[in-house]
């Protein structure tokens, strides 16, 4: 591919990706309602670990003050979670419209991602910064340990970011085999919600589930970060952390476009 | 009376029938939500098998609060489905529809759609709430029983309210509903825990403002036989789960408002 088409065709995914973002900026009353709704939430979270914290004079993993930012991460970035599919991509499946996006001259799993992302990263710009605001001014959270540590969270939010696109493409992908059910998406949020730390902080499992949750890429999606943030992850594993973000986001990206055309080939397109 | 509770039970029934015609798709979403509430049961037990107990509270016990605030919160959610999806109605005008008809329209809503899929959170709800007694060695007799049904009615009967409350809110604004998650999905949350551990000024907005309490926190304390470090009684404990129909009582009331007021956005 010449420079020129490259810089085109960057050009139509970035259009696709600030076109879904306006159009999500604007439920600005529902974001305001989502996130009283989380800061609430966040609060119900805070007492009950400070309840656990209080009935236990053991060390734990984690300490209260990291555990304490780690949940209100969890509600400020709760938007990195792949809770499921595109429904317009969806309907697009099941109507037959998909057609059209045959046609664009495009590669149609960057274009898919690139709607994924832009609709993601608006709803996250709208509650994020209020969010945090809120839960650092008034409710123990703190700021990052130290500046390598924001610069590395920042980085690791990124690579989240990827890593969740990736995982809500395979998942809208995934419809093209099962066009009634969403019963694979509906089970990987489900794992998801769990094995990314967003229920508990994965270090508080019990020390024999933590093989397992170190393996699974879910823990690219919040886990990583929000201790990278606190400053519970160790200086020296940063890089190896952050590597683990975009291998997984990496690989999950070829899996869905492996799938993608694999699903394409056994399209059967309704209506004319 | 009893014609409006036999219309809801044919409702029900072609509600129940028309989701069986999906049986895959059922059995697919009940195991569906059967892992998610058990996955977060999972989540709750590795909390005490790190910290032991939450403020004197152990795993059997909270585990029965847990299944009273899940089965109350899935009976809710499976009956009064209707009123959560209420909003789209208001929006597309379909309301309208609703109103011509010679019937209650909170029967209309109501049962409008039996949420089957429930069973799901039911079930496990149930499961936790057995495993607490057998594992205390409290017994299953008659005034148990009876006691858990009792707490079980008040409590669905509450998380009904917040329903009807919430399609209440639709008829001024249909935007800022997510809100009321934090008092319906916050409110099965905090009811999965003693009411004690919580802050003074939480504690009074679940008892005073919406009576959670009333319906979770002390039956199960007179279900368990626990003296309640708040200091009320038993009987109070026994008898106090009313207000929650009560509440849905005045959920009622407040809809009647709502739909005085309500004026259609055509089609």
């Amino acid at each position: 591919m010449s420079t020129q088409a490259l810089a085109s065709s960057w050009r139509a995914y970035r259009a696709v990706m600030s076109a879904r973002l306006r159009e999500a900026l604007q439920y600005r009353t529902a974001a305001i309602a989502g996130m009283v709704t989380q800061v609430f939430w966040g609060l119900i979270r805070l007492m009950i670990f400070r309840a656990f914290y209080a009935s236990t004079a053991a060390a734990q993993p984690m300490t209260l003050a990291e555990t304490t930012d780690y949940l209100w991460l969890v509600q400020a970035l709760l938007l990195l979670m792949p809770w499921r599919h595109d429904d317009e991509i969806q309907n697009m499946i099941r109507t037959g419209n998909v057609a059209y996006e045959l046609v664009k001259p495009t590669d149609l799993y960057l274009l898919w991602f690139a709607r994924i992302l832009g609709g993601r990263a608006a709803l996250l710009l709208l509650r994020l910064p209020l969010i945090y605001s809120v839960a650092a001014l008034f409710f123990g959270l703190r700021l990052p340990a130290s500046p390598a540590a924001a610069g590395a969270f920042a980085l690791s939010v990124l690579a989240a970011f990827l890593l969740s696109s990736a995982i809500s493409t395979l998942m809208t992908i995934s419809l093209m085999w099962t066009v009634t059910g969403d019963g694979l998406s509906r089970l990987t949020s489900t794992l998801a919600t769990v094995l990314s730390g967003s229920v508990i902080p994965l270090p508080l499992f019990p020390d024999s589930f933590q093989t397992v949750l170190n393996v699974l890429p879910f823990r690219g999606l919040m886990d990583i970060p929000f201790r990278l943030y606190s400053g519970n992850i160790p200086l020296v594993d940063r890089p190896r952390e952050l590597a683990f973000q975009l291998a997984w986001a990496l690989g999950l990206m070829l899996l869905g476009r492996f799938a993608l055309q694999r699903g394409l080939r056994r399209l059967v397109l309704q209506g004319g | 009376m009893a014609a409006a509770l036999r219309l809801y039970l044919k409702y029900t029934l072609v509600s129940i029938r028309s989701q069986m015609q999906y049986r895959a798709s059922f059995i697919m979403l009940s195991a569906g939500q059967f892992i998610a509430t058990a996955t977060e049961f999972v989540a709750l037990w590795a909390l005490f098998d790190r910290f032991g107990a939450i403020a004197g509270w152990t795993l059997p016990e909270v585990a029965l609060f847990y299944g009273l605030g899940n089965v109350s919160f899935a009976l809710a959610e499976g009956m009064a489905r209707g009123f959560d999806l209420f909003a789209n109605l208001v929006k597309r005008g379909d309301f309208d529809r609703i109103l011509l008809r010679p019937r209650s329209t909170l029967l209309q809503i109501g049962a409008s759609e039996f949420q089957l899929m429930r069973i799901g959170r039911l079930s496990q709800g149930l499961a936790v709430l057995i495993w607490g007694v057998l594992t205390l060695g409290l017994g299953w007799s008659a005034w148990r029983i009876v006691l858990i049904l009792w707490a079980i009615l008040c409590g669905a009967a509450m998380f009904a309210g917040l329903f009807v409350l919430k399609a209440t809110t639709a008829f001024w604004a249909t935007e800022s509903l997510e809100m009321w998650n934090a008092v319906t999905y916050g409110g099965v949350e905090t009811a999965q825990y003693p009411l004690t551990l919580y802050e003074d000024w939480f504690r009074k907005f679940f008892t005073y403002v919406i009576p959670l309490a009333a319906v979770t926190y002390f039956p199960a304390l007179a279900i368990l036989g626990k003296p309640d470090p708040l200091g009320t009684s038993l009987a109070f404990q026994t008898i106090i789960p009313v207000a929650g129909l009560a509440f849905l009582g005045l959920s009622a009331l407040i809809w009647q408002v709502g739909v005085h007021h309500y004026h259609s956005t055509g089609s």
